[in-house]
């Protein structure tokens, strides 16, 4: 069945897979076609959408929801993932399940509106206080608008973390052609509930890297939640030992399961040389360039990163051994170029690793990358 | 016989019988009476939760046995609006002090105007107790504090009126002191709409030694102000997550987010990949003409993508729309060298220099009479002859277009004509497929 749709419907259909029954957001360009989707079509399935006074306040109703046992969602844009900043720790820290769009324009401050960017990729990395690892996806066709909403809702369930969907302006609002039955349905995970009976010690795992147990604010134990640095039972505390558990868990919980966290599309040519490593909507010119070298009878390969974060660095890692030269175009000025040149300097031989970057509002054409290829 | 179920005469956390507060500090007595509160109501404590913000009120959560919720400062009721909206048969006691109030100003506005069922208790000692005696919104004029040696130079905020004029549906001010104050907590938390207590209390680490202020000038300087104290509002107005779900009944089991297939009806003879940019003002219909082109080459069997780019007003300036017609899938959406370039009106005009620079002699420009001259292009021009249409240059983008699918035999009109009727509004539909009959001479 062919479908004329954007990456906000996509999204929002990925997202009622999953069996998102909350969202709240505030208005902003280009995210807002997601607020008005999840907005209307809640009610049909008693989910809540509202709209709230702010971002801050969005945010915090999608934590008030989630800790009722909601699966929430929220999307924004650069000025509102800042506001949501403080938030996002308390989602860390609280291990509250959140889905999080950042639909990317270009920026500082209020940028362009309607203009395609990829520039918060390293701002997603570190978006909170204190350095805590996050995970972060990013489709770069609407079938994975689709399927890694489903996964991130799965993600944030399975780790009890907020979960980032990393896309852009072009994703969102450029409609196209798209074969929707080829759309795929991912198998549900729901956060693992608190066994019944008995005292619920609200944040007690048995190992570090493990996942705490979720009881529901309103379910038949009581729990807490706090966003002050606290013992396993949710209460706050300075005592050492106590800290550094609590501190090495929220590390833990997503570095010791990384390779798991792995998302990517290898696309290796036998013998080829040069290799692009793209994501987001700037992937979709790099397949074109690769498809255009390969059809002119020269090889190329291509990975395209679907998890920005963790860094998928075995599959970096891997597509890049015998190498020579590592194309990275982005929207930006080089934020995840500096990711691979970090794989880059642990590899023998060394590959190069150039960048394509554009911050003009325009997308990087496939001739751009073609010509890179071409002079490899 | 039927066993009565156990009355529960605490709610407080017996592991922690001691609170941690100040000797004489306010926050020990009103806990003391939310805590008879809780016993005068028999509430379940698995429904109950008590949402705190930050400052020396944040701990409090610690010591009850309810649900808890302690998170950021300020940002106290934005998370048990959350939660009642998802939990509506939820009790949520939201406790902050003025510190809170202040810096989460516009959520307690919106709370009020909202008419969301939850229960705020302000304890308000008139200055930041716990990051030490800095003033808040509601220290009074003059008052001393670390960070108003001098005397405060502001007025303090009026959080019942502010909210009772917001629409809140219970409004009460008081002192830690009142005998009332576990009555009046019951009756907020039984209140269905938004209740708030405003508690004036002393905070004997810093805004008491400061000030030389004691009970009787507590009350005192509440009558300075003109502040009234006592139940100052009870409105009866609908609670949100109740209207919000008798407001939504209807919609229930629909299917969210249904799919709409696009049947191909027609062929297309189209062969390599076309990039059309039809560049028009805003209000001109640009916009839902490229989505009728797109759509029409769907019902053709190709693939189509569509871009726009307007000014963030919408209604003024230029409108320009890009759409993609190909065989297969389309990946790279932009369009740095159209194959077919439509301009329109002057404010598109302005809009496609680049274009225009890039375009070579296997591409085309279709223009209207007025902007010919301006075209400076390699490209092929081609100027539309409106005086050969039968309506005038009315629906400009439509008939250009409809125009443009016949030269350039990308897909059947019929196609084109079908997209609009399944597209747009009957009216306008009908009026949109007047101007392509009247299309049909203009090239």
């Amino acid at each position: 069945m062919r479908e004329f749709i954007d990456g906000a419907e996509a999204i929002a259909r990925g997202a009622f897979a999953a069996g998102c029954n909350f969202f709240a957001g505030y208005p902003i360009t280009p995210a807002t076609p997601i607020l008005l989707r999840m907005l209307r079509e809640l009610p049909k399935t008693s989910g809540v959408g509202i709209q709230g006074e702010d971002e801050i306040a969005s945010i915090g109703m999608c934590l008030g929801a989630a800790m009722t046992g909601a699966k929430a969602m929220t999307a924004t844009s650069g000025p509102g993932l800042s506001l949501y900043s403080e938030n996002i720790g308390l989602a860390i820290t609280g291990e509250v399940p959140l889905v999080i769009v950042d639909v990317m324009r270009l920026g500082p401050a209020t940028g362009g509106a309607t203009t395609v960017s990829q520039g918060d990729v390293q701002f997603l990395r570190w978006v909170t206080s204190g350095g805590f690892p996050i995970i972060a996806l990013c489709p770069s066709s609407i079938a994975e608008c689709y399927s890694l909403t489903q996964h991130a809702f799965n993600l944030a369930e399975r780790f009890r973390a907020p979960v980032f969907i990393a896309t852009d302006k072009e994703m969102m609002s450029a409609q196209q052609s798209v074969n929707t039955d080829a759309f795929e349905k991912i198998e549900i995970i729901n956060r693992v509930a608190a066994p019944a009976g008995g005292e619920f010690v609200p944040y007690q795992t048995k190992k570090l890297a493990d996942i705490p147990a979720f009881a529901p604010i309103g379910g038949e134990q009581l729990t807490r939640l706090t966003g002050s640095m606290h013992d396993e039972r949710g209460m706050l505390t300075k005592k050492t030992s106590a800290v550094n558990k609590t501190s090495r868990h929220l590390w833990q919980k997503i570095q010791a399961h990384r390779d798991e966290l792995e998302f990517t599309k290898l696309d290796a040519q036998e013998g080829a040389a040069t290799l692009v490593v793209s994501y987001g909507i700037t992937a979709r010119s790099a397949t074109e360039a690769v498809r255009h070298t390969r059809a002119a009878g020269k090889l190329a390969s291509s990975l395209i990163i679907q998890s920005l974060w963790p860094l998928p660095k075995r599959a970096l890692r891997e597509s890049m051994r015998g190498i020579s030269r590592v194309i990275v175009p982005e929207l930006n000025f080089g934020q995840y170029r500096q990711e691979v040149e970090r794989i880059a300097l642990s590899l023998d031989p060394r590959p190069e690793v150039i960048g394509v970057d554009r911050v003009d509002g325009e997308l990087i054409t496939p001739q751009e990358i073609e010509e890179l290829f071409g002079r490899g | 016989m039927q066993i009565a179920p156990l009355e529960i005469t605490t709610y407080r956390n017996l592991e922690r019988a001691k609170y941690p507060f100040c000797p004489g500090c306010g926050h020990t007595f009103v806990l003391d009476h939310l805590n008879a509160a809780l016993v005068k109501l028999q509430l379940d404590p698995q429904k109950t939760v008590i949402v705190t913000d930050i400052g020396c009120v944040g701990m409090s959560d610690q010591y009850f046995d309810v649900n808890a919720f302690h998170g950021l400062h300020g940002r106290a009721i934005t998370y048990a609006t959350g939660i009642k909206l998802a939990r509506p048969e939820l009790n949520v006691v939201v406790l902050m002090g003025d510190g809170g109030l202040g810096i989460g100003g516009a959520h307690l506005l919106s709370a009020a105007r909202r008419n969301i069922g939850i229960t705020v208790l302000v304890f308000n000692n008139l200055n930041f107790g716990m990051t030490g005696g800095e003033h808040s919104v509601t220290t009074p004029h003059g008052g001393v504090t670390a960070s108003t040696r001098g005397g405060n130079l502001e007025r303090p905020l009026d959080v019942c009126a502010t909210v009772s004029v917001n629409g809140a549906s219970f409004v009460y001010r008081g002192t830690a002191f009142d005998k009332e104050l576990p009555d009046r907590i019951a009756e907020a938390i039984t209140t269905p709409g938004f209740a708030l207590l405003d508690i004036w209390e002393l905070c004997t680490a810093y805004y008491v030694p400061n000030n030389k202020f004691s009970k009787n000038e507590l009350l005192q300087t509440m009558q300075t102000l003109g502040l009234p104290s006592g139940v100052l509002q009870r409105m009866d107005n609908p609670e949100l997550s109740r209207a919000y779900r008798e407001q939504n009944v209807g919609a229930l089991g629909r299917t969210p987010l249904p799919p709409e297939p696009i049947e191909k009806k027609y062929d297309s003879a189209l062969a390599a990949t076309t990039r059309i940019v039809l560049a028009g003002a805003a209000g001109g219909k640009v916009k839902s003409t490229a989505s009728a082109l797109a759509l029409g080459a769907m019902y053709s069997g190709l693939w189509a993508t569509q871009r726009d780019d307007y000014p963030t007003t919408v209604m003024s300036g230029y409108s320009v729309s890009e759409v993609i017609l190909s065989r297969d899938e389309i990946l790279y959406m932009g369009i740095a060298k159209p194959d077919i370039l439509v301009i329109i009106t002057p404010e598109g005009l302005t809009q496609v220099p680049r274009q225009l620079r890039a375009m070579d002699e296997t591409q085309t420009v279709y223009v209207v009479p007025e902007l010919a001259d301006q075209i400076e292009t390699r490209a092929r021009k081609i100027i539309f002859n409106f005086e050969r249409a039968a309506a005038g240059k009315k629906s400009l983008a439509v008939m250009t277009t409809a125009a443009i699918v016949r030269h350039a035999d990308l897909y059947p009109l019929a196609a084109f004509r079908e997209a609009i009727s399944a597209g747009q509004r009957a009216d306008i539909a009908v009026e949109n497929l007047k101007a392509v009959d009247a299309s049909e001479r203009i090239l």
